[in-house]
């Protein structure tokens, strides 16, 4: 599904990833993970198309297509899903509204017909559940005034609404209570089938005890260092980075 | 004050056509005429209009010697709001056209005279020019001494006029320049309520030059819905005065929205005037090209005990240049006063400017009062966040920028009209 080969991108003068090379096939789940500043948070931004990142070098096959030729909305239209380590607060655009015009773009560059009020909303309650979301918080301005939690499970709404053939999440673990991660975790677990893939970037194992990845890749340095199965996050929390930074040093 | 050469050369000019009018013998009118010779023509050193070079664009535009230009418009049609069932006053190049106004509300709600009749039969001598000095402003001199027509409303008490009333300059200069000078005077007698809706727009690539002086009188607990429509594609230069007087718990709310023209200047007053007032301001520019939108607002709190809340927006594009001078008064009696003042700018480019000053006055110890002023650019985060949900650029600035201008629809009642309004707006705001 997803294809990065040697993928090299900055921020300003700031090079921060150094050559990614990643394999998702659909029904996969990888876990990236790795300490502050390894890129994490800029590999999610740069496969969803923010602009601030300029890649240098390296490219990324998406079903089939050059994903770093596409603008960020036609991203989302070929089914890409970037859940927000920091959603925006848009004030007078709600939640409901921003869906429906979201939903009816992807469905129109699909081919599909849009979908009516009744039919929106219809999908809209079935998905509510999922991630128990109260129907209050959509109908007000787009995360204003939504604590934490609220703000993360609007994401995976959104991605329910929008079903993602690659969701890719960032950190959307942090800033979560137990609760508030076990209804997220559940949320995502659902929307898990055989046809679409999720890319979890995390700091910490705790998300990956309630979404069980495949694959967990570790980050440094803007680059993947080591990849292993869930294993290898257990590992990590026990032994913490600083294993991986002294494994890399002696080499 | 001094005035420079070429403003004397065109104050003399101005003085000139004075001459001709039908009424240069008028006393009221000569003694306006030399009012605005006494405070003279704004230039670049005059605070007030420092950022609305509307002298210049006198100068270079029009030529003062000429009258009257003739307009062949039969239709009224395009300039109407859909689906509105109003009453419409039409004037035409600043006269007053009995063909294209069409009055639907019975003479029991709504009376509607000559207001040169008015005041010669003394019936609206206690209104006309008591809140409006001719000294507020050089252009309310000017319209004083040279308005040609007008007309004077009046609604009767514990009356509510229930379809809008519309108020449409038309602009013809499609042959020639013009140039046009409107009064009005409208009072809203006690317990009365009223829509009115003014709006100015033009035919013909012309200059025109459109001054206007209005005084609204809203007595006890009377309300008024005030909204102004300045969407004018021609080459509109059009300075407003206008004042609205409210007496003991009387509602005002009032909507601008200025879209298009070469140079538009509002001098817009509120005097509250009485107790248990309240006053909602709002306004809404939206610029592109070389458009100059100066909106110069005072709420004057002369009572205690009154609420205001002023709300004004902008969008810039283009080489726009916004304007806003927000003045508050807060004055000595007036206890208790909540005054609260808003204005919150977005630039589209780098070649738009915004001035924006807001100035509070306050000799009373025992208010709430605030304001408030913003200058920024689109959110680009929340641009992102928007088209990383598959909508497009276009689309998502248009949804920002939309959902940043719709706050100053929110007391408009009439949903006609304020459907209409929503859809000049998303319509302005597809395009920037």
């Amino acid at each position: 599904m997803l294809t990065v080969k040697n993928l090299r991108a900055k921020i300003g003068e700031k090079q921060i990833l150094n050559g990614i090379d990643l394999q998702v096939n659909a029904g996969e789940v990888h876990a990236i993970m790795g300490p502050n500043g390894s890129g994490k948070s800029t590999l999610a931004s740069v496969l969803a198309g923010r602009e601030d990142y300029e890649v240098t070098e390296g490219n990324v096959q998406f079903l089939g297509k050059d994903l770093l030729e596409l603008e960020p909305d036609k991203r989302a239209c070929e089914g890409i899903f970037l859940a927000f380590q920091y959603p925006v607060e848009i004030p007078g655009v709600s939640t409901v509204n921003f869906m429906k015009t979201a939903l009816n773009k992807i469905r129109e560059y699909r081919g599909m017909s849009p979908l009516d009020a009744v039919a929106f909303l219809q999908l809209m309650k079935e998905k509510m559940k999922l991630v128990e979301i109260d129907q209050s918080l959509l109908s007000r301005s787009l995360n204003e005034g939504f604590s934490g939690g609220e703000k993360k499970r609007n994401e995976i709404f959104q991605m329910a609404m929008l079903e993602p053939k690659l969701a890719i999440l960032d950190e959307t673990d942090s800033g979560l209570d137990i609760d508030a991660l076990r209804i997220v975790a559940n949320g995502v677990n659902k929307l898990r089938s055989k046809n679409n893939a999720t890319i979890l970037v995390t700091h910490y194992q705790r998300l990956l005890e309630y979404i069980v990845p495949d694959f967990v890749h570790v980050l440094y340095k803007g680059r993947i260092v080591k990849s292993g199965g869930k294993e290898l996050a257990l590992e990590l929390e026990a032994k913490g980075y600083d294993w991986i930074k002294n494994e890399l040093a002696i080499a | 004050m001094t005035a420079t050469t070429s403003d004397i050369d065109l104050i003399e000019k101005i003085s000139g056509a004075f001459k001709k009018t039908a009424d240069a013998k008028d006393n009221h009118r000569r003694e306006a005429l030399a009012t605005f010779q006494k405070i003279g023509l704004p230039n670049s050193k005059t605070e007030e209009y420092r950022f609305a070079p509307i002298t210049r664009a006198l100068e270079k535009n029009f030529d003062f010697d000429k009258t009257g230009s003739s307009s062949d418009i039969n239709s009224i049609e395009k300039f109407l709001i859909p689906n509105l069932d109003a009453s419409v006053i039409v004037f035409l190049n600043g006269i007053y056209s009995k063909t294209l106004s069409k009055i639907v509300s019975p003479e029991s709600e709504l009376r509607i005279s000559n207001l040169k009749l008015s005041i010669e039969n003394g019936e609206s001598t206690p209104y006309f020019q008591k809140y409006l000095a001719n000294s507020a402003d050089v252009f309310s001199a000017l319209n004083s001494a040279f308005w040609q027509d007008g007309i004077f409303i009046q609604v009767p008490a514990n009356t509510k006029v229930e379809k809008p009333l519309m108020i449409l300059h038309i602009n013809d200069a499609e042959n020639s320049q013009s140039i046009g000078h409107t009064r009005l005077l409208v009072v809203l007698q006690e317990g009365s309520e009223l829509t009115l809706i003014e709006r100015s727009a033009s035919v013909g690539a012309n200059a025109i030059f459109h001054s206007f002086a209005e005084e609204i009188i809203v007595k006890e607990k009377a309300t008024l819905d005030y909204i102004k429509i300045q969407n004018d594609e021609g080459k509109l230069h059009q300075v407003a005065n206008s004042i609205i007087h409210q007496s003991n718990e009387s509602k005002l709310s009032t909507f601008t929205l200025t879209m298009n023209g070469s140079l538009i200047r509002n001098n817009f007053n509120i005097a509250i005037d009485g107790e248990k007032c309240e006053s909602h301001f709002y306004g809404l520019y939206l610029l592109n090209g070389n458009t100059i939108a100066d909106n110069h607002t005072v709420v004057d709190h002369i009572k205690p005990n009154s609420h205001s809340n002023e709300l004004y927006k902008g969008v810039m594009d283009g080489n726009s240049k916004g304007v806003f001078n927000g003045k508050i008064f807060v004055r000595p009696h007036a206890q208790k006063t909540n005054a609260f003042q808003s204005n919150r700018n977005i630039l589209l480019t780098d070649t738009s400017t915004i001035n924006t000053k807001p100035q509070l006055e306050i000799w009373a110890d025992d208010v709430k009062c605030s304001h408030g002023c913003t200058t920024g650019q689109l959110d680009e985060e929340a641009l992102f966040y928007l088209r990383s949900r598959g909508i497009s650029h276009e689309e998502a600035k248009a949804m920002l920028l939309y959902a940043f201008a719709a706050e100053t629809l929110e007391p408009i009642k009439n949903h006609e009209l304020k459907s209409y309004l929503d859809d000049l707006i998303s319509g302005r705001l597809n395009k920037f």
